[in-house]
Order: structure tokens, then C-alpha cells, then sequence
């Protein structure tokens, strides 16, 4: 949390000396909090001071980063409560969770599936982020094989669970080259666990039943070394975890109280009956302050669900995910394709685009530039209507790539079908379908 | 060591609403419904009293509903034909509230006529002992006519008539006023627009306390955190005393899942979506889990199975 100047002055000299180059040093300070001057401007700062300002401008929720041979994922760093705030920075991490007591082709299936796993969602391509693998057989040997048979068919990123340091070891013998997340370190075997994080430089989960055992905890565990820590408060039931976890999100932003100011792990799955209920359970974490999210249970429709909704509630909620206005060429559209406009929102121009491109029909899709809204949102904000679709028409020289004069508009906006006709002189207007579902239908009687 | 849980110490609290009236009240309901008395935000138990959890209402429609998915009419059976056997059906598969939903025309282009609405209110009122909650059609002229003649047939029973905007909401609340119900408020996703219909509908004479605010919900991955956000902000805004955001709120999740692609089309559809029904489901369920936490008191639904799923995670949120 950042310190005011007031509090920054106190840390200063207070000597005014002027060698900073501002007349005294709370002005220095006042302009420091601002963010508009460099600590190493003054020569006079002690060592203790420079120290704790460091300290103070580190973020509150701890970034920490857990990489695969091939993936990495960041979580943490983030500011706010409500990402009406400001915005949510870092998505958490969704694992899918296998255990060594599997046979090692299942286990292989599985993580194939789920790590093979992408859709597409408003031009993104959307994919889980790795695979925790649990030494359930408590056999070190059963633990490795099954860490390796992971990798063989995965280059995301790892969790590895296990209950003790020496297991944890083996299972991180097996995964060269990366930085998987170690579960868990706990009150009993929090010193061989810690010092083999620090040896191999793994952040590490840290699991108490309190969050007074918790705070204690990562003060020892950051005393032998470790920074990277992630908590896990042992909570799993709906109600319990949503309470503890606005707690230690607040701790963190409103208190700044380091010892829990890392970022949250969850396992839905423990206490779900099924997978339509553990996906219930990770949609609460998702928006509620999970930082990596342990799922026991994958298919392509829950996958699709959660990670629609975890890009949802990242999004930046002040700027409307937006794509290029102009002309978008579907199925190498001909002069006399059919022409269609609509608005540069992501979410509408993607369920348009994937419409025509589905039907198969080839088309010329010419996106206005509305600020990014959708179309009833633009329309009646004035962003979509006849003058600014008219203008999209003759700036974007769509005119000399087709042979015809005909523009399909949204049904939503068939309001604008007269006022177009008179910005738009010569043009036959044609009011299309309301939803995008139904232009495949639209789109194949067309006979321009 | 010893944590300080950090407590939000709020003024405000969110105003009950009671709806459905009983015999004692002057209705035929079986019992009453309400909605609100919060003093914290959704589900933080340990710092202020919840004293009711989010209710689910089902929506039926007063005919077969031609636009609805194939999976829904196929979840309810013949039912969606009788609108009476329909909303039996509904408090069967755990609904605490009913929405009778009425259409423009029926068979294709007949209007549906005043005798019409208070016909199919009157069969629903008799079939289930719910509190109900009426919508008119969605268009200004016909939503008059209809809700005013379902706020004369239903008079006394403390419905819920929908929906009011700001271009049209004085002949539903006048009728509301009339005939002792309440009305539900849209307002597209703003909260200086939901305060101010507020207030313009309070300013008729109707008491906060039959006023039920829609903040315009809308689908997981079309728009959902918008909502999302909305309501955080609304709810933020009564806990900290301001009056006029200290209503509960409503969400058509029901309507807004069911008319995306990822819920209505089961073929020609990317292979990663998956399996159909299971989507569907989903769709619905997360865009109603997810409002919730973010301060939904009502959730409209549409599917038996999604409305299953989101009462086990309301009692479970609420601690049972
Ligand atoms: C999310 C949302 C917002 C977000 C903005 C999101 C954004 N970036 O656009 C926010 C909260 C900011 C917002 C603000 C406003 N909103 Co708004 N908003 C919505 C909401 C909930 C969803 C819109 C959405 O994203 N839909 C999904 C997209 C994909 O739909 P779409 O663009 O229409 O595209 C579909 C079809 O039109 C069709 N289609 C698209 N292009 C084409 C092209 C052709 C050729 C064809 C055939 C079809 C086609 O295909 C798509 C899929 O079917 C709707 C209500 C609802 N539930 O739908 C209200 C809604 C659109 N908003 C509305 C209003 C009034 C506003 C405000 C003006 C309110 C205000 N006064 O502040 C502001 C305006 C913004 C401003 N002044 O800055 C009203 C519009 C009323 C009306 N009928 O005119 C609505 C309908 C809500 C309501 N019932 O009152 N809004
Ligand atoms: S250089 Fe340091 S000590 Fe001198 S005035 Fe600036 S802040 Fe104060």
C-alpha cells in the first residue's frame, strides 16, 4: 500500500539540505508520494528507511509465478475488491487435479483432454492452465512415475501434492527444468518442506487451519527463505470460503498485513457432489478471490463455462474488449456477396462473424466504429446510429469492392431503416434478423 | 499471532419486501415471500444479519412458448400448453415463486386480450398458493392494458407486476397502487438511472417496500460482469445509506441464458462447447450463481435442473 507524503516525510532526514532539488524535504516527500520523484535523489536516506519504502511499495497480494516447460502462469499483484474498483489484473490459475493412485494411461487420457483442451470465445483462445498431481499412493516411486507421465503429455504448468518434504522432492526430481507449485507446508512439516522450496526456488502453498496459525506460519516459512507463497485457509465449504476469503483479500488491501498478503488456492471438487456442482462452486471462486482454482472434474462444457466466466470478470471493466472498425472479409466474399453492418463491441462482432463464416455464405462485414458497445447499447447511446453507419459506408471504400447498394442492418436497430435511407441515397436498406443465430437462415436467400 | 479480522461496519440496510399476500393480508396465498433486510454484503455472515436467502422464481408463459430451446420444452413436458398445470409443475421442482410471462398474440396473431390475462392469472392464483409475479408482454400499449386488468383480477394478493422503465411504469404503478401489489423497476445497468426510476415511481406513492429493482441482466460471456458489477455497486451504495438503492434485486437469468446460441443450438456448434444439454445447464447456472454473489434477491430461471443446482449452492451459502 502506498505510503502518503506525510508518512514518507517522517522517513526522511528532515534537514531541508535542498540537494534533491526541492526547498525542504516533506516537499520531496509530498512529490514522492506522487509518484513524480526518485528516492535516489536524496544522498541523505538511511538504509533503514530506503528498506521500509521498499517495503511499502511492494504490492499488497504477492505476484507469484508458477511455470511449465512450456507455459507460466501470474497470479497475485492484485489492488482492488470489486473490479468496479479498477479492474482485476491477474486470472487465476485453473488445474485439473490427478492422482498418482491412477493407472499412468488414465492419467495420461486425462491430462491429455484436459490440457488439449481450447475454445475460442470473442477471438481469444481460451485454455486451462495445468495439472496438479497428488501423491495419494504416498509411495515415492508411484509419485515420480506418474509426475513424468504428466509431463510426457503436458507442457503447462504443475502443482505438485504431496504430504511430506521427502515425497515433494522426488515428485520435483521429475520435473527438470520447471517451477511447479509445492503442496503443502504445513505446521508439522513446515521446516524440511520450506528448505526444500528454498533449495529449489518453488513458491510453495502454505495450509493452516486458522488464519492466526496461518500468519504465524508464513512468518517462519519467509524467516527460512521463502517469498513466493500461496495460502490455502482449509476451508471448503460454499459459505465458509466465501467469508474467508473476502477476509484475506482484505487483510491484504485494507490492512496491508503482509503475512497473508499472497494469493488463495481452492478445491472445489472436495466438497462438490458432481461436476455441474464443482463448476457452481469455482464460478464463487473465480469471482471471489481464488488464485489458483484446483478442479477435480473436466469436460469441454464445464471447461467452456468457467473459463468464459473467468474472462468475463477480468475483463478491464473500463474499456469494452473492441476490434479494428472496417471491412472484415468472410468466405472470400465476391462483388456481389452480401453486405452487413455492425459494431466493433468484441462480443457482437464475434457472434456475427462466427455466424456467416458458419453459414458458409460469403459475406463483407463492415464494422462501425461504436466506442465498443454492442448495438442496442451504442444505438441508444447514440454510437450506431444512421449518420456514423453511413459514414462507416463511404469511408471505408466499401462502395468500389462490391457491385451492388444493398446494406443489411441488425434487427435490433430496424428504427434506423428510413434515416439511412436518406444518408444514404441509392442504397436499398434491408433489415436483417435480430439475433446473429438466425442470419445463416437470412444469409441463403440472398440473391444480390 | 492474532489476526484482526478487518469488519465493515455499514449504516445502511436493504428493505424488505414482502410479496404475496395471504388470507389474513387480504390475498389467497399460502404464504408470503420476502426478499431483503441485509446489513452486509452477499453471504458475509460474520459481520451483519441475512435474514433471507435469494429466491428463486420459475418462469412459465401464459401459452407454448414458440422461441424457447428445444431442451426446455423438453425438461417441462406437456405442462408448457397449460399454464396452471405449468406452475404446479414449477413449485414442484422447487420453485418459491412463479413468473406468469404473457405474450402479444396468441396461435401467431390474435392479440391477447384483457379477458385473456386475467383468465390465465386467475387459473395460476388457483393451481399454486405461491406468491405470483406478473410480466406484460414487453410492449408499451399491450403491457398497460394487460397489467392493469391482472392488477383489477388479482387485486389485494401483493403481486409483482412487471416490468416498469422509465418510458412506461405510470400505469403499471397506478394500478399497483390500486389494487395493492408491487412493481419491479428496469433500468439498463446504471445505478444513477435505477435511482432515479426509483424515485420517480416512489414519487407516485407507492412505499419502497413494494418497489423490487431490475438492474438488466444479461448471459455469461454477453455481457454478464456488467450486471455483475452494477449490482456490487447498487448494494455498496445502499449499505452505505443510500435510500434510494436500498431496494432488492431482480434478475431475468432464465431469459437472458436461454436465448444464447450456447444454450438453444445443439448442432453445428464449435466441438469445444461440448455436450449440449450439459452446456445449457451450465449457462444458466453460472450466470445465476455468479449474480447472486454479487446481490441478486430474486433469480428468474427457466430449467428444473438449473434451478436444482442453484438451491443447493443458496443453502449452502446461507449455511445449511
Ligand atoms: C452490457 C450492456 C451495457 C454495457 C455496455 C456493454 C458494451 N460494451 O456495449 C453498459 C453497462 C456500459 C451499458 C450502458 C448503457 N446501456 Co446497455 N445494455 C447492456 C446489455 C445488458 C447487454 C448488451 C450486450 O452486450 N449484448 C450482447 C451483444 C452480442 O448483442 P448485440 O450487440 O445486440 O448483437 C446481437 C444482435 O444485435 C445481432 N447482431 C449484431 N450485429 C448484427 C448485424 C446484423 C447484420 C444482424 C442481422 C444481426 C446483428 O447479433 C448479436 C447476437 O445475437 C443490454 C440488455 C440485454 N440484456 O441485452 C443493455 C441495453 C442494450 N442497454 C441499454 C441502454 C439504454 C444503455 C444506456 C444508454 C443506459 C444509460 N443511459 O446510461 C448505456 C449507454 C452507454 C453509454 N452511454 O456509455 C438498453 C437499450 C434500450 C433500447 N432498446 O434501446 C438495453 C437493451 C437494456 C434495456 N433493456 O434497457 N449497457
Ligand atoms: S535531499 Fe534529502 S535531506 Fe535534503 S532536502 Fe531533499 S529530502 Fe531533505
Amino acid at each position: 500500500m502506498a505510503l502518503t507524503g506525510l508518512q514518507i516525510y517522517k522517513l526522511l532526514p528532515q534537514t531541508n539540505c535542498k540537494e534533491c532539488g526541492y526547498p525542504t524535504c516533506l516537499a520531496f516527500a509530498m512529490k514522492l508520494a506522487a509518484k513524480q520523484a526518485e528516492l535516489a535523489d536524496c544522498p541523505y536516506v538511511s538504509e533503514e528507511a530506503k528498506a521500509q519504502l521498499a517495503a511499502a511499495a511492494a504490492p499488497p497480494v504477492r505476484l507469484v509465478t508458477v511455470e511449465g516447460p512450456g507455459h507460466k502462469i501470474e497470479v497475485g499483484n492484485e489492488t482492488v475488491l470489486f473490479r468496479h474498483e479498477k479492474t482485476f489484473f491477474h486470472q487465476p490459475g485453473l488445474f485439473v487435479r490427478v492422482k498418482d493412485t491412477t493407472p499412468v494411461a488414465e492419467i495420461k487420457a486425462a491430462v491429455e483432454a484436459a490440457m488439449g483442451y481450447a475454445v475460442e470465445y470473442v477471438g481469444m483462445s481460451l485454455h486451462l492452465d495445468g495439472v496438479a498431481v497428488e501423491a495419494a499412493s504416498g509411495d515415492a516411486a508411484t509419485f515420480k512415475a506418474a509426475v513424468a507421465a504428466v509431463l510426457e503429455v503436458t507442457d503447462r504448468a504443475l502443482i505438485l501434492m504431496a504430504a511430506d518434504a521427502a515425497l515433494l522432492e522426488t515428485g520435483l526430481s521429475a520435473t527438470n527444468g520447471t517451477r511447479p507449485l509445492l503442496y503443502a507446508a504445513t505446521a508439522e512439516n513446515w521446516e524440511p518442506v520450506a528448505a526444500l522450496a528454498k533449495a529449489k526456488n518453488s513458491p510453495l502453498v502454505v495450509r493452516a487451519d486458522s488464519l492466526d496459525e496461518m500468519a504465524e506460519l508464513t512468518e517462519k516459512i519467509k524467516g527460512a527463505g521463502v517469498q513466493d507463497m500461496v495460502l490455502d485457509p482449509a476451508v471448503r465449504g460454499l459459505a465458509d470460503t466465501l467469508v474467508t476469503l473476502t477476509q484475506l483479500r482484505r487483510l491484504a488491501l485494507k490492512k496491508n498485513f503482509r503475512p497473508l498478503g499472497f494469493p488463495l488456492i481452492t478445491f472445489p471438487g472436495e466438497v462438490a457432489e458432481d461436476l455441474l456442482d464443482e463448476a457452481a462452486f469455482a464460478s464463487q471462486h473465480i469471482a471471489k478471490y481464488g488464485g489458483f482454482i484446483v478442479l477435480d472434474r473436466f469436460t469441454p462444457a464445464s471447461a467452456y463455462a468457467l473459463l468464459a466466466l473467468r474472462a468475463n470478470i477480468y475483463t478491464n471493466p473500463q474499456e469494452p474488449i473492441k476490434v479494428q472498425p472496417g471491412i472484415y472479409e468472410i468466405n472470400d466474399p465476391k462483388p456481389a456477396s452480401p453486405l452487413m453492418v455492425t459494431t466493433n463491441f468484441s462480443i457482437t462482432y464475434f457472434s456475427v462473424a462466427n455466424e456467416v463464416d458458419g453459414s458458409g455464405v460469403p459475406g463483407w462485414l463492415l464494422v462501425a466504429d461504436a466506442e465498443g458497445m454492442s448495438v442496442l447499447t451504442a444505438w441508444a447511446a447514440g454510437k450506431f446510429d444512421a449518420e456514423r453507419i453511413a459514414k462507416a459506408v463511404k469511408s471505408t471504400g466499401i462502395e468500389d469492392k462490391i457491385s451492388h447498394k444493398k446494406l443489411v442492418i441488425p434487427g435490433h436497430v430496424s428504427v434506423l431503416l428510413g434515416e439511412l435511407e436518406e444518408e444514404l441515397p441509392g442504397w436499398e436498406i434491408l433489415v436483417g434478423p435480430r439475433e446473429a443465430v438466425d442470419l445463416a437462415g437470412f444469409l441463403k436467400l440472398w440473391n444480390a | 499471532m492474532t489476526v484482526e479480522i478487518p469488519v465493515e461496519k455499514w449504516s445502511g440496510k436493504v428493505i424488505e419486501v414482502a410479496l404475496g399476500a395471504t388470507a389474513e393480508e387480504g390475498g389467497t396465498r399460502t404464504h408470503a415471500v420476502t426478499v431483503g433486510g441485509q446489513t452486509t454484503l452477499p453471504f458475509l455472515h460474520f459481520e451483519g444479519a441475512i435474514p433471507y436467502p435469494p429466491r428463486i422464481a420459475i418462469e412459465i408463459s401464459d401459452q407454448r412458448p414458440g422461441d424457447w430451446s428445444p431442451l426446455l420444452l423438453e425438461a417441462w413436458g406437456d405442462v408448457v400448453k397449460d399454464p396452471a398445470a405449468w406452475a404446479k409443475a414449477a413449485e414442484e421442482a422447487g420453485a418459491e415463486l412463479i413468473l406468469l410471462q404473457l405474450s402479444l398474440t396468441k396461435d401467431g396473431d390474435t392479440p391477447v386480450t384483457v379477458a385473456d390475462a386475467q383468465a390465465v392469472t386467475r387459473q395460476v392464483l388457483d393451481a399454486t398458493g405461491l406468491p405470483l409475479i406478473v410480466f406484460g408482454p414487453g410492449q408499451v400499449d399491450a403491457d398497460n392494458e394487460l397489467l392493469v386488468a391482472v392488477a383489477e383480477e388479482a387485486s389485494g394478493e401483493r403481486l409483482l407486476l412487471g416490468i416498469c422503465e422509465e418510458k412506461n411504469y405510470r400505469t403499471i404503478v397506478a394500478a399497483a397502487l390500486a389494487h395493492n401489489h408491487l412493481v419491479t423497476a428496469r433500468t439498463a445497468m446504471d445505478v444513477n438511472l435505477a435511482k432515479q426510476l426509483n424515485i420517480l415511481i416512489s414519487d407516485m406513492g407507492l412505499p419502497l417496500n413494494r418497489i423490487v429493482m431490475d438492474p438488466t441482466s444479461a448471459a455469461l460471456g454477453y455481457g454478464m460482469e456488467y450486471g455483475y458489477s452494477v449490482m456490487e455497486r447498487l448494494r455498496i451504495a445502499a449499505l452505505q445509506g443510500d435510500k434510494m438503492t436500498q431496494l432488492p434485486m431482480l434478475v431475468t437469468v432464465g431469459y437472458e441464458a436461454w436465448r444464447q446460441k450456447e444454450s438453444k443450438v445443439g448442432v453445428g456448434v464449435p466441438e469445444a462447447w461440448g455436450e449440449w444439454e450439459e452446456r445449457a445447464i451450465l449457462w444458466e447456472t453460472l450466470t445465476t450463481t455468479t449474480l447472486i454473489e454479487s446481490g441478486a434477491d430474486i433469480v428468474i430461471m427457466r430449467h428444473p435442473e438449473a434451478v436444482r443446482r442453484a438451491r443447493v449452492f443458496i443453502d449452502r451459502l446461507m449455511g445449511k
